[in-house]
């Protein structure tokens, strides 16, 4: 199981803060943006949409691979300071 | 070397912050600070919310802390950041930066606040008299923290 968090614009236009999802689904970064956009209308926006990843608290890219027990995170573009 | 990373839903006292940096780096010769403060600007915001992921957050601001140390001789880093909602005016964040000579406490104060901005995860919410909307991440922001890590 992969425990995946949203944040700010993304956790609002989905209406959803956190999600499990079974890891033998996707092994890479990528692949999990390729299957959630497919979960329905809502999620289009994690085919192209500008997201920031991190995995494990680490910002990641889309080639990072995925293992069970990992927590993922999508969020905007981040705008602090 | 010290380094101090603090999230917080309160306010800061620039005196404060300063005296910790220098507890921390007592011979230091140049100390630079910088303070980002909500702007009202021409939305007239009413009050920002910060929103943050809080197992990165400081995880986050000390792996940028770190890279500071490695490229300016520095020996004192402070950095405080606010969440919350805030109004227009209130501190949002403080940096703070301590080293032998001017130079390096500068440029690692102007590399904190420049790799902050496009690498810790805080997002920003303006609460404006038209309604409330995420800020976007800003070109000129990438920009600035590229000329950094490029």
């Amino acid at each position: 199981m992969i425990k995946i968090l949203f944040f700010a614009d993304t956790r609002e236009r989905l209406g959803l803060a956190e999600l499990d999802w079974d890891q033998d689904q996707a092994t890479t970064v990528a692949e999990l943006r390729t299957a959630l956009a497919q979960r329905g209308e809502r999620w289009r926006f994690f085919a192209d949409g500008e997201l920031l990843c991190a995995v494990n608290q680490t910002l990641c890219d889309a080639k990072t691979a995925l293992q069970a027990g990992d927590e993922v995170a999508f969020f905007p573009p981040v705008t602090g300071g | 070397m010290a380094t101090r990373v603090v999230v917080q839903t309160r306010d800061f006292e620039l005196t404060t912050e300063y005296q910790r940096l220098l507890d921390s780096a007592p011979d230091a010769g140049g100390v630079v600070t910088f303070i980002g403060r909500v702007r009202a600007g021409q939305d007239r915001v009413r009050a920002l919310t910060l929103e943050h992921y809080p197992a990165m957050t400081e995880p986050a601001l000390g792996r940028i802390a770190r890279a500071a140390e490695d490229r300016f001789a520095v020996q004192s880093i402070n950095i405080v950041h606010r969440v919350g909602t805030l109004p227009a005016g209130a501190q949002i964040v403080f940096v703070g930066t301590a080293g032998t000579h001017r130079n390096d406490a500068f440029k690692a104060c102007r590399f904190l606040i420049d790799v902050l901005k496009t690498q810790a995860p805080f997002w920003k919410k303006e609460h404006t008299e038209q309604g409330e909307h995420w800020v976007a991440a800003r070109e000129i922001d990438a920009d600035a923290a590229r000329q950094w890590l490029e």
